[in-house]
C-alpha cells in the first residue's frame, strides 16, 4: 500500500514549506532516515527524512515549489504500484520562481530596541514530537527541539539528531580560528563573558546564503551620489499635510519608502536589472517583487513588497509598514518573506555613507542606501554651495546584469530621486 | 573452575547446605527414591538419608504447608514442585500463610521456606503445566522470587534462597537443566536482589531474566553481528527484591531499552520494569520502551506452535530493531 508523504509541519510557525530541492527521483529506492528533500521553512532550511521505506512512486511537487503544510509532496510504496492519487486534490504547488532566500545581506531597518521588541513567540516544544531524552539533550545543548528535523519513529526528535544539530555547526564552520585560544582580559573585567553562542536557525540561514551567494555569485559594484535636497524637502511636505490631515495615525514616509518607490520605477526604465540567473537562462521578470531588509535582535529577514511596480508610494509605505511590524514579532510567513526579484537595504539611519550588500540570491542586483549628508558641492554655476547628498551603492551580478546595464539603473534611479515629483504620478 | 550443568549446579547448592545446616530438608514428590522427577536431587537420600530428603503424597496443598509449619519451628525446607503450574492447589499456603506469617506475628515467627521447581514453557506439555507464575507470586508483599538463568546462579540463588529467613521461591526452567557452565566448587551466595549485566553494551539495554536471558543474549549477538549494534543484556535474577538501580544505570547509558520475559505480558514482571524506567529515568528515554513476552494466549501444546509463542532470538532482534529505529 502506498503511502502519501505530505509536506511536513517542520516548526510550530510553519504554515508553507519551499522544497528547495529534491534528493530522490521516482522509481528510486529509499530507506528509513534517507534525506528525500530539503524544506525550507519560516525559520530553516530542513532535511526532511525518509520514515517510509519503499519505492519513489511519485513526486508531485517539484523543486521550488511552495505548498502548504499537509499538501501531498511525493508517494513511496512497492516497486511497480501505481502512484496513488493525492487525496483528490491535484498537487498544485505555486509557482515560485526558485527557492527564495529569506534573507539578504544587509539590514535596512534597525532593530526595534530590545525592551519594545515583542517578545519572540516560544516556540511550543511540547507540540514537537521529541523523546524525553532529545529534549534534555537540546536543554543542554540551548537547542529548541521543535527546529530539529526528527529522524525516529513519525518524524519524532531523537538523540541523533540532536547530537548531529549540535555539532552541525561546528563542521559547517569554514576553516578559521575557531578554536583559537584567547587570554581572558587581564583585570578579570571583559566586554561580554567568553562564550560560544550556538548558532540558532535564523544565523544559519543568513550564513548559508550569504556565504552561498559571495561564492557563487560574481558581484560587480557600481555607485552614484544623488542630490536628495528635493527628496528630503518633498518628504517633509508631504509629511506635514499628512499629519495636518490624520493626525495621531497619519502616515508618515520614510527615506526608505521613497526609495523603494523609486526603485520599482527605475526598474521599470531598466527592466534588465529585473531578472534571475536560471543556469542555461536569464530569467526576465514581468513584476517588481521588492525585498527589503529589517534587522531584528538575533538577525535579519527580508520582507517582500508584491507588484511594487504598480504601488503607489502610500501603498508602498503602508506595506513597508506592516511588513516591518510583522518581522519583528516574527510572524512573517515564508510567502511574505520570499519570490522577491530585486532587494533594497539602508544603512543610512546609522550614519553610514555608503555600502555595498550581498545580492539577496536569486535576484540580479542589490541597491544599498547611505545616509544623506551636508557636504559642499559645485552648483550649476560653478559656485560651491551647501548640499544634501545620499549615496547610493549597486552590486550586481555580472552574469545576469552588466556594467552599462548596471549603470543605466543607478542614472534612472538618481534622476528620479532627484526629480521626486516624478514618483508621485 | 569446575563446569556443569544447571542441574547439578542446583543439587551442589543444595548438598552444601544439607552438610552446612542440619535443619536443611528436602522435601518433595518423588525427590528421594526417584532421585527426583527431573533429578535434580540425584543422591541426596542416599548421602543424607530418609530424615532429611522426603517423598510427599501427591498433594501439594498438604505438604507445603507441612513445611511452611515445619519452617515456623525453625526448620529449613527445601520443597520441591514438579512444575510450579502445580503450586496453584497450594495458593493459600503459599502466598497467605508463608508470605504474611512474619508480618501478621509482629516478626516473631519467621518463615524461611524455600520452594523450588520448573516454571516455564516451551516444552510441549500443555496450558496447565507451562506456567510461569513469578509475576503472580512476587507481587505480593513478603515472598521472594528469584529465577536464575545460569549455572553459576543457579548455584549461588539457592544458596541464599536457603540462608534467608523469609520464604523464597526459586523458579528453574527445565530447558536450561542440561546447559553448562562455569561454577565455583566452594562456598559462594548470589545475593538476592542483585541483578547482572550479562553483556555490557552501549545502544540497547535488554532487560530479562529466566531463559529469556539467553535468548536475549543469543539476540545481542545477531544484532552486533548483522546490524552493528552494542546492546546491554542485564539479567534481574531476582524478580522481587528488584535491583532497580543496576536497570536504571543501564538505561541511562543506552538510553533505550527492550524488555524480555517468557511470562504471558498482561500484567508480567516486565509491566512493572516498564513502569520502574519510565518513572525514574524518563528523561533518558531515546525512544518508547519495547517488550517481548510470550504471546497471550493459553500455551500452545503444538510444538512448532509453541515454539513461536515463546521469546526467541528472531523475535527479540526485531523488537529491538524497532526501539533503536
Amino acid at each position: 500500500m502506498a503511502e502519501i508523504i505530505d509536506m511536513p509541519k517542520l516548526s510550530d510557525t510553519m504554515s508553507v514549506g519551499t522544497l528547495v530541492k529534491w534528493n530522490i527521483k521516482e522509481g528510486q529506492k529509499v530507506a528509513f532516515g534517507d534525506i528525500l528533500a530539503e524544506v525550507e521553512t519560516d525559520k530553516a532550511t530542513m532535511e526532511l527524512s525518509c520514515t517510509v521505506p519503499g519505492t519513489v512512486l511519485k513526486i508531485y511537487a517539484p523543486a521550488g515549489s511552495q505548498l502548504p503544510v499537509g499538501d501531498p509532496i511525493c508517494a513511496i510504496g512497492k516497486e511497480g504500484e501505481a502512484a496513488p492519487d493525492p487525496k483528490g486534490k491535484p498537487a498544485a504547488p505555486k509557482a515560485a520562481a526558485a527557492p527564495i532566500p529569506e534573507t539578504t545581506g544587509i539590514p535596512c531597518i534597525p532593530a526595534a530596541p530590545a525592551a519594545n521588541a515583542a517578545p519572540a513567540p516560544q516556540s511550543d516544544a511540547s507540540r514537537t514530537s521529541a523523546s524525553p531524552y532529545a529534549r534534555r539533550m537540546a536543554e543542554k545543548a540551548a537547542l529548541n527541539v521543535a527546529a530539529l528535523a526528527g529522524t525516529g519513529p513519525g518524524g519524532r526528535v531523537v538523540a541523533r539528531d540532536v547530537a548531529a544539530a549540535a555539532s552541525a555547526p561546528v563542521s559547517a564552520a569554514p576553516a578559521g580560528p575557531v578554536n583559537v585560544a584567547v587570554a581572558p582580559p587581564a583585570d578579570g573585567k571583559g566586554i561580554q563573558p567568553d562564550a560560544d553562542v550556538p548558532v540558532g536557525g535564523m544565523r544559519a540561514t543568513i550564513a548559508r546564503r550569504l556565504l552561498e551567494s559571495k561564492n557563487t555569485v560574481p558581484h560587480f559594484y557600481l555607485e552614484v551620489e544623488v542630490d536628495a535636497a528635493p527628496l528630503m524637502g518633498l518628504r517633509e511636505t508631504l509629511n506635514k499635510r499628512l499629519a495636518e490631515q490624520g493626525g495621531e495615525t497619519a502616515l508618515k514616509l520614510s527615506v526608505n519608502d521613497f526609495i523603494l518607490k523609486a526603485s520599482a520605477e527605475a526598474l521599470r526604465r531598466v527592466p534588465a536589472v529585473n531578472a534571475s540567473w536560471a543556469g542555461t537562462s536569464i530569467r526576465q521578470h514581468s513584476a517588481v517583487h521588492l525585498s527589503f531588509g529589517v534587522a531584528l535582535e538575533d538577525g535579519l529577514v527580508t520582507p517582500v513588497i508584491r507588484d511594487a511596480h504598480s504601488k503607489s508610494l502610500r501603498d508602498i509605505a503602508t506595506d513597508a509598514k506592516a511588513l516591518i511590524g510583522k518581522a519583528r514579532s516574527k510572524k512573517l510567513s515564508p510567502a511574505e518573506m520570499s519570490g522577491s526579484t530585486f532587494t533594497v537595504t539602508n544603512l543610512g539611519m546609522y550614519g553610514v555613507t555608503g555600502f555595498f550588500g550581498i545580492i539577496n540570491v536569486p535576484n540580479a542586483a542589490i541597491l544599498s542606501v547611505g545616509a544623506t549628508i551636508k557636504k559642499p558641492v559645485i552648483d550649476a554655476n560653478d559656485r560651491i554651495v551647501m548640499g544634501h547628498r545620499m549615496v547610493i551603492g549597486l552590486s550586481g551580478d555580472h552574469r545576469v546584469v552588466d556594467g552599462a546595464n548596471g549603470a543605466q539603473f543607478l542614472q534612472a534611479l538618481k534622476q528620479i530621486l532627484e526629480e521626486p515629483t516624478l514618483i508621485l504620478i | 573452575m569446575a563446569v556443569i550443568t544447571y542441574r547439578e549446579a542446583l543439587r551442589a547448592a543444595m548438598r552444601e547446605e544439607l552438610q552446612r545446616d542440619e535443619n536443611v530438608v528436602i522435601m518433595g514428590e518423588e525427590v528421594a527414591q526417584f532421585n527426583g522427577a527431573y533429578k535434580v536431587t540425584e543422591g541426596l537420600l542416599k548421602e543424607f538419608g530418609p530424615k532429611r530428603v522426603v517423598d510427599t503424597p501427591i498433594s501439594e496443598a498438604g505438604f507445603i504447608g507441612l513445611g511452611i509449619g515445619a519452617s515456623m519451628l525453625g526448620i529449613r525446607p527445601v520443597m520441591e514442585l514438579m512444575f510450579w503450574s502445580f503450586s496453584y492447589v497450594a495458593f493459600d499456603q503459599i502466598v497467605n500463610n508463608a508470605g504474611n506469617i512474619r508480618y501478621m506475628s509482629g516478626g516473631l515467627i519467621n518463615c524461611p521456606i524455600v520452594i523450588r521447581g520448573p516454571a516455564n514453557g516451551g516444552t510441549n506439555v500443555g496450558a496447565t503445566h507451562s506456567h510461569t507464575p513469578e509475576a503472580i507470586l512476587a507481587s505480593h508483599p513478603g515472598i521472594k522470587v528469584v529465577c536464575p538463568a545460569t549455572p553459576y546462579d543457579a548455584k549461588g540463588l539457592m544458596k541464599a534462597a536457603i540462608r534467608d529467613n523469609d520464604p523464597v521461591y526459586v523458579m528453574e526452567n527445565t530447558i536450561l537443566y542440561n546447559d553448562k557452565g562455569e561454577v565455583p566448587e566452594g562456598d559462594y551466595i548470589v545475593p538476592l536482589g542483585v541483578a547482572d549485566v550479562k553483556r555490557e553494551g552501549t545502544d540497547l539495554t535488554i532487560v530479562a531474566h529466566g531463559r529469556a536471558v539467553i535468548t536475549s543474549l543469543k539476540a545481542a549477538e545477531i544484532l552486533e553481528k548483522e546490524h552493528g549494534v552494542s546492546v546491554e543484556v542485564v539479567d534481574l535474577r531476582s524478580i522481587r527484591p528488584l535491583d532497580e538501580e543496576t536497570i536504571l544505570a543501564s538505561v541511562r547509558k543506552t538510553h533505550r531499552a527492550l524488555l524480555v520475559e517468557e511470562n504471558k505480558p498482561f500484567c508480567g514482571v516486565d509491566a512493572q520494569v516498564a513502569y520502574l524506567i519510565q518513572a525514574k529515568a524518563f528523561d533518558d528515554l531515546d525512544a518508547p520502551i519495547g517488550r517481548v513476552s510470550s504471546i497471550d494466549a493459553p500455551q500452545i501444546y503444538c510444538k512448532r506452535m509453541e515454539d513461536q509463542q515463546l521469546p526467541h532470538p528472531a523475535r527479540v532482534v526485531e523488537a529491538a530493531l524497532k526501539v533503536l529505529a
